[in-house]
């Protein structure tokens, strides 16, 4: 059977806006991946490394979050700490001998763009390409 | 506080490879503020080993604690609770927290989860530096309060030597020359001729070159 990776995002209020503002079928008709489960945050300041460790205990293949623009932050700094968090996830796969590509951070316009989309689209895409997380079913 | 940072995770990984069960235990003390082993650090710590092991195949559980302090008896003993629940114990105290399991608990497996790296401090967000080395005989009233043994990359005692350019050590141009430093604050404080003062050569017996130092004090003393 075809590898359908189980994508974990995470967006703040504002980038997220688009899954809310389109209602239940809006997404998955603009083209994102059904596998890709949206955790919505406050704001990026929210985001915990733990948040992202546990997904993969829990069975992700791959996380990203989607925070606003570095220096367009809606609460200025919540996107920085939410990139920091993710680098820190990213070092922590790397130590573990694991992809780091395995997580990532994007910055995007709040409200509603099709780089939303995309973003799931490219994780979609490098997941699948990787394959399934090493974290599952033991020693590879 | 005494400055800490975590071990790279395959070394943490490799160290308890045997154990199944594993009791990650962080300090509430320094270590929780310099952010590298207090409650936070222990939730991500115990989350990475059991992603390790899940990559090893290897089940295992993780207790995750946090003591108020790991270098008092008193704390220490708090770890019967678990007795029994844990093959090793991880410690994310500083290398003292460490000795202190190993003395007080002859027949547990217990590693360190960090490296225990400086008496410092944090002058800004995130980034903390050596101030003191625990000499045992300060001499900062001599240097202006700044410390030549900690400071100086060659702990000096009558600096500054001849690498000392425009204020900064000769080891890299972004580790300012303390020599330096104390010069110009004696100067700013009036104290300017302390430079002058010829330092006698230092016994270092204090320092730990002496063997390990202990501090008794007969009037807390029980
Ligand atoms: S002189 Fe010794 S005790 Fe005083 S600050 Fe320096 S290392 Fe610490
Ligand atoms: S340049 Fe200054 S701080 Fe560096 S070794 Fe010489 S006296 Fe010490």
């Amino acid at each position: 059977m075809a590898f359908v990776p189980n994508i974990q995002a995470f967006c703040c209020h504002y980038t997220a806006q688009q899954s809310c503002a389109e209602g239940q079928g809006g997404l998955p008709a603009d083209g994102f991946p059904a596998n890709v489960t949206i955790n919505r945050l406050a704001c990026g300041g929210k985001l915990e490394v733990t948040m992202l460790l546990k997904a993969f205990e829990n069975g992700a293949d791959g996380v990203y979050m989607v925070g606003c623009p570095t220096d367009k932050c809606h609460n200025l700094m919540g996107s920085q700490r939410a990139a920091k968090r993710v680098a820190a996830v990213k070092k922590a796969l790397a130590e573990l001998g694991v992809e780091p590509e395995r997580a990532a951070m994007f910055h995007l316009e709040r409200g509603l763009h099709p780089e939303f989309v995309q973003a799931a689209q490219q994780m979609q895409e490098t997941i699948t390409a990787l394959g399934p997380s090493p974290f599952k079913g033991g020693a590879q | 506080m005494i400055i800490a940072e975590r071990k790279p995770l395959n070394e943490i990984i490799e160290m308890v490879k045997d154990a199944k069960r594993i009791l990650v235990l962080g300090c509430r003390g320094c270590v929780t503020v310099c952010s590298a082993g207090g409650e936070r650090e222990v939730e991500i710590l115990a989350s990475c080993i059991r992603l390790g092991k899940m990559k090893a195949g290897e089940p295992c559980e993780v207790i995750e604690a946090t003591l108020v302090r790991q270098c008092d008896k008193e704390y220490v003993d708090a770890i019967d609770q678990w007795d029994g629940q844990y093959d090793a114990i991880v410690s994310m105290a500083c290398g003292v927290g460490v000795n202190f399991i190993a003395n007080l608990r002859p027949c547990d497996k217990v590693y360190p989860a960090v490296n225990t790296t400086a008496f410092g401090g944090s002058a800004e967000q995130g980034v903390w530096s050596e101030q003191c080395a625990g000499c045992g005989n300060c001499v900062l009233h001599l240097t202006g309060g700044l410390c030549p043994v900690a400071r100086c990359a060659k702990s000096l005692m009558n600096g500054p030597c001849g690498g000392s350019v425009n204020g900064r050590c000769e080891i890299h141009k972004d580790v300012p020359c303390i020599w330096q430093s104390i010069y110009d604050r004696l100067e700013r404080t009036g104290k300017g001729a302390d430079m002058n003062r010829i330092a006698p050569i230092r016994d270092w017996s204090t320092a730990g070159h002496g063997g390990p130092r202990k501090t008794v004090r007969n009037d807390l003393t029980v």
